[in-house]
């Protein structure tokens, strides 16, 4: 079967869509149990977006922004990021430590390993909805984290979807508790060989 | 009227005095700077990878040292700029995180070395930088004077 690229980007999106939903409705379950509340989620976003737009996706290059890495091993490399405004880590941090929100300043030690384990939550989440979809064994890394401008955060997986083309793809998670609305951006970014593997355990190539 | 032209990721842009150059969060990626003592004619290009060899995808040149340098040149030069009377400054280059992944080491600095290299080949003098860290910057490039300022969180304002 001869697929033209924007054929097989459609394919490769409906998959990445079933993923996301599958993604997010794992985290939204780990993290409703971690809390012990009910939370709710949408239908998150897919989109390949150009890399020139990827540091507006958050509103701009200079927003300051709160990203979450981890490193992806095993039958699949390369990497998981996640991206949040100021406000939305605020938010993930108070839901999970019953505080409240009182202006920003820096996150302290324990708030910051606070994101880090829910970064590891929803890494863990999207992990197993891929292993699920593919039977490909993955192992995540500790998370690190970096508070900085959206797009010096953002330049990391734009320079990484650099090496393949010049579109990024991202899955927009939206998570509701009560009147809170938290945005988080997901990344997925397999090496390029990884991609391959990917594609071709997807059904796409 | 001074203007602020904006330059985005992997692009690049020229102008004349009194103009300006900016581009925003650089991270990972390098900001090259251009500037003709003469004529006041600038220059700026937001890097994002060392070369463009090996890269499947690099069909715009304006996301490598290696094509995207001599090509800002040329651009400088269409607006009336000579190569002799330009002087560069060079910005970014951060790492952003500490990855373990060998082949991703320290974009970063790959981008800086081949930005440097490139530009000593093209035979242009590298007056000043800014480079390395774990931190984000905005630059902004005048004409008036090639002085670059450099913006980041946290850790102030300077000029270079």
């Amino acid at each position: 079967m001869n697929l033209s690229n924007s054929e097989i980007n459609e394919m490769y999106l409906d998959v990445l869509k079933e993923l996301g939903n599958i993604g997010t409705g794992n985290a939204v379950s780990a993290l409703a149990m971690m809390i012990g509340r009910k939370i709710n989620m949408k239908v998150p976003v897919v989109k390949m977006v150009k890399l020139q737009e990827v540091p507006e996706i958050l509103g701009g290059a200079e927003i300051p922004v709160v990203g979450i890495l981890l490193n992806v091993e095993g039958d699949i490399e390369g990497f998981i990021m996640f991206v949040m405004s100021q406000a939305s880590a605020h938010l993930l941090v108070n839901m999970l430590m019953g505080t409240t929100l009182n202006g920003y300043n820096e996150f302290t030690d324990i708030e910051k390993s606070a994101l880090m384990e829910i970064g590891n939550i929803l890494a863990g989440a999207y992990l197993t909805a891929l292993s699920t979809l593919t039977g490909f064994k993955m192992i995540q890394s500790v998370p690190q984290l970096a508070e900085d401008m959206a797009g010096a955060i953002l330049s990391f997986p734009a320079i990484q979807f650099g090496e393949t083309g010049d579109t990024a793809l991202y899955i927009e998670t939206e998570i509701f508790e009560e009147s809170s609305r938290i945005v988080a951006d997901f990344f997925l970014i397999p090496t390029i060989e990884s991609y391959k593997k990917m594609l071709k355990a997807l059904g796409v190539a | 009227m001074m203007e602020i032209i904006k330059v985005g990721m992997a692009d690049l842009n020229v102008t004349g005095y009194p103009n300006a150059l900016t581009t925003l969060g650089l991270g990972s990626c390098v900001g090259v700077c251009i500037y003709d003592t003469k004529t006041k004619i600038i220059g700026m290009i937001h890097i994002m990878l060392p070369y463009s060899w090996g890269v499947k995808n690099n069909t715009n040149p304006a996301k490598f040292a290696d094509t995207g340098i001599p090509l800002l040149i040329e651009k400088m030069e269409e607006l009336g700029a000579t190569k002799k009377n330009m002087v560069s400054k060079l910005a970014g280059g951060a790492q952003m995180f500490e990855v373990t992944r060998s082949e991703f080491m320290n974009i970063g600095k790959r981008n800086v070395d081949a930005a440097k290299k490139v530009l000593y080949e093209q035979n242009i003098p590298i007056v000043a930088e800014d480079t390395g860290g774990n931190y984000g910057r905005t630059i902004i490039f005048y004409s008036e004077d090639g002085r670059l300022e450099i913006k980041t969180i946290g850790k102030g304002t300077k000029t270079i």
